[in-house]
């Protein structure tokens, strides 16, 4: 994104309601034109915060919010060209599927043959061709969530902003929509920030996902690097089911650490946002990198553990050991004739590599 | 030919039918009787009423209750010239009949006053005639009674008695629509001094249109407030406009009378501040002016309580929708905000104007004698002079405007889209 301008930057931006405290802490983003961004984060960690200050809703406290390198903070939202997706799809039921797709088309003085033209293009690409005449409320859930998306696009805005649009559907079709919304952003190209507490979702649609946490971006990486390298214990355990192990370093060496288990285990893991000799550090796993009865030669780590607690998921057996102190270390055990032997009260070896391994902040 | 089928669908069906009605019997007879006591109260105080206002605003047996074998004999003429000889017997003895008899609501007087609602002025020849009639023992009768009083010989008299003396009549109607049979029994426009209640009805519902749209334009930013306000704020603000409910509506209307009465404070403080001289107070009660303030303040919860119940459920995001696609503030609230508090409106806007057409109390006390509004009218005939039918012809078609706007109504919005909170 270096040689590029990006389509949206926030600088710097702080965001307070009452003047008392921070709900966005020095919130920094760019986005590139054709990017699919999303912030993803627990209720009140400020997202849907940054998303309302780009869309122009609220005002930002401090710092800068610039669209395609201009600074836009007083903007009003009517002006600032953005198409939007509201969680409760936001469609006015005193119109039709038609008109509500002919608003944005109407403020903007477009001849009616036109609109018309647009508006039935629209409704095919949403498959909703038949629909033009029904009001909202004669729709399904995934219905009225097509025709909301069709609707921030018909005016071709430079940024689509959707604000956890998929929250009000079943799991099904949720998936189903995150399909969709994915293949409109590649087909049209579009720039798409998104908003989002469900981390499959954002693993599943995005370029690059901002995790929030307390008004602060804790990583923002693309998914793969968010879910394998993540920068922070909060990170680690947010994306993901993860197994934490707490201790002491006592050794760095290179990419290398060396670590004291609390009940006096030695760990070795990757470093990642651990310092010096001494640190507290969260040791970050993740159950399905973790193997029972491995070759020695093959793992970095190896502990005896004790089978607690067996869960049959059909494709693999959530299996729940005591290891290193911990009752609650989960791994995935594949479904396969050699991991049938295990049985609740077992003592089974187990173990992992260095890589997979990764020490994180206390 | 009936085949096997039809037999056993009787057997199945019926068999379940009756089940069903059976388990559900118990359920339907407990339902009712918690409703029993309203249903009874809205027969006894209601629906009966309402019925025999219907009945009486048609049907006056004053006539055919005091002289009851004249008032079938008098159906026989033809209406010209003077009746006959022998139906001017039958009047004379059944008017002596009705004098010595003296039964509550059929002596003389009542027919008296009956006839004079239709001939103003004909009360005494009635009343002085039935004092003397049981003189008259042998005919002629026709003559004998012309010598009593000569008003006797006017043909107007015996085609308004005939009228009359039909039990059920459309002549209440015809006075409360401001017009009288004429001298050859034709229906004709009152002379213009009586022309009184079309008038009035085209004021009362100019009056209560305005009122109306006076409220609307108070009650729409206070609800609007009401809406958007944080909840302790809007809390307040509701208090204050639900207190005028918790007030009598006799302590509010002296209130106003208070205020704005020539001596009251209003005007003290005008002329306090030299706004206008002593001898220039402002006339503000008495007139339609203060029936406009006082029921404006009466009536303004009822438009703000639908507005925002409704207002409440609009999210805010559809107005953000309207923005972000591009829609000036503006017209946006035109377009999405002001379409969606319809329901509100129209529920607000028939409940106060329903309610302002059938005012009573108020235009009674501040409303002097420009102020007055139909249901002072129907008040006075009911009260103070005792035409109950004229008085129910006027409840009736009071009733009727009101169903014809509700009929309008439910035409252009729908009752079903009525929300009152």
């Amino acid at each position: 994104m270096t040689g590029e301008t990006p389509l949206v930057r926030f600088e710097n931006i702080q965001k307070s309601y009452d003047g008392e405290t921070l709900v966005v802490k020095d919130f920094n983003l760019d986005v590139a034109p054709g990017e699919f961004v999303t912030m993803l984060g627990p209720s009140g960690s400020g997202k849907t915060t940054c998303l309302m200050m780009l869309a122009g809703f609220e005002p930002a406290t401090q710092g800068e919010i610039y669209l395609k390198g201009k600074v836009i903070n007083n903007v009003p939202p009517y002006k600032r060209g953005i198409g939007m997706v509201f969680q409760n799809y936001a469609l006015f039921p005193h119109m039709t599927v038609a008109e509500n797709l002919a608003f944005p088309l109407e403020v903007r003085k477009i001849p009616k043959a036109e609109r018309e033209e647009r508006v039935k293009k629209a409704l095919d690409m949403v498959q909703l061709g038949a629909f033009g005449g029904r009001r909202p409320m004669q729709l399904s859930g995934g219905q009225q969530q097509r025709v909301a998306v069709a609707r921030s696009l018909i005016f071709d805005p430079d940024l689509v902003l959707m604000d956890e649009p998929l929250g009000a559907l079943d799991k099904n079709l949720r998936e189903q929509m995150q399909y969709e919304i994915k293949h409109l952003h590649e087909q049209l190209g579009l720039t798409v920030v998104y908003v989002t507490h469900d981390q499959t979702e954002a693993l599943t649609m995005s370029n690059r996902i901002a995790v929030f946490e307390d008004g602060i971006v804790q990583q923002c990486a693309a998914p793969a690097d968010l879910y394998e390298k993540p920068q922070n214990a909060f990170v680690a355990n947010f994306i993901g089911e993860n197994n934490r192990l707490m201790g002491k370093v006592t050794a760095i060496s290179g990419d290398k650490v060396d670590i004291l288990s609390d009940n006096g285990d030695v760990l070795v893991a990757t470093k990642i946002n651990v310092h010096a000799v001494g640190d507290r550090t969260t040791v970050s796993l993740r159950p399905e990198r973790v193997f029972v009865n491995p070759e020695p030669s093959s793992v970095d780590n190896l502990f005896s553990a004790r089978v607690e607690e067996l869960i049959y998921h059909g494709d693999h057996i959530r299996t729940r050991f005591t290891v290193c102190g911990h009752d609650d270390f989960i791994v995935k055990v594949p479904n396969s004739t050699a991991n049938s032997l295990l049985q609740e009260g077992n003592t089974v070896p187990i173990g992992w590599k260095m890589e997979d391994c990764l020490a994180l902040d206390a | 030919m009936t085949t096997a089928n039809p037999s056993i669908d009787q057997t199945d069906t019926l068999p379940l039918k009756q089940k069903l009605a059976k388990t559900t019997a118990i359920q339907r007879r407990r339902a009712f009787l918690l409703t029993l006591p309203l249903v009874l109260f809205l027969l006894i105080s209601f629906v009966f009423p309402i019925g025999q206002m219907l009945f009486n605003s048609m049907h006056n047996d004053k006539v055919s209750g005091v002289v009851p074998k004249f008032a079938v004999a008098i159906q026989s003429w033809d209406g010209q010239g003077l009746p006959s000889e022998e139906i001017f017997e039958i009047f004379v003895k059944d008017l002596a009949i009705a004098k010595k008899v003296r039964e509550v609501g059929r002596t003389a007087g009542n027919m008296a006053t009956r006839i004079n609602y239709e001939m103003p002025g004909s009360r005494s020849l009635f009343t002085k005639s039935a004092r003397k009639v049981g003189k008259i023992t042998e005919g002629p009768y026709k003559e004998a009674l012309i010598k009593l009083d000569k008003k006797w010989a006017n043909p107007q008299v015996w085609l308004t008695l005939q009228r009359a003396s039909h039990d059920i009549s459309p002549s209440f109607y015809i006075a409360a629509m401001d017009m009288k049979y004429n001298e050859v029994g034709e229906i004709v426009q009152a002379d213009e001094l009586y022309q009184i209640y079309l008038n009035n009805f085209v004021k009362t519902m100019w009056l209560a249109a305005l009122i109306t749209f006076i409220c609307v334009l108070l009650a729409y930013p206070v609800a609007y407030l009401l809406a958007i306000l944080p909840l302790r704020q809007s809390n307040l603000l509701m208090i204050m406009v639900l207190l005028p409910f918790w007030t009598s509506l006799l302590v509010r209307t002296t209130a106003w009378i208070a205020i704005l009465q020539t001596e009251g404070v209003i005007n003290d403080l005008l002329v306090y501040f030299g706004v206008i001289g002593e001898d220039g107070r402002i006339q503000m009660i008495y007139n339609q002016t203060g029936t406009i303030i006082a029921m404006v303040h009466i009536l303004l919860p009822f438009m703000v309580l639908p507005l925002y119940s409704v207002m409440k459920t609009i999210q805010p995001t559809y107005m953000r929708a309207a923005l972000s696609m591009g829609s000036k503030p503006f017209n946006a609230y035109r377009r999405v905000y002001f379409p969606l508090t319809i329901p509100g409106l129209a529920a607000g806007t028939l409940l106060v104007f329903i309610l302002a057409i059938g005012y009573y109390i108020t235009p009674a006390l501040v409303g002097g004698q420009d102020g007055l509004l139909i249901s002072n009218l129907i008040a006075y005939h009911i009260q103070k002079s005792l035409n109950w039918s004229l008085g129910a012809a006027l409840g009736a078609m009071l009733l009727v405007v009101v169903l014809i706007f509700y009929w309008i109504y439910n035409r252009l919005i729908g009752i079903d889209k009525l929300k009152f909170g």
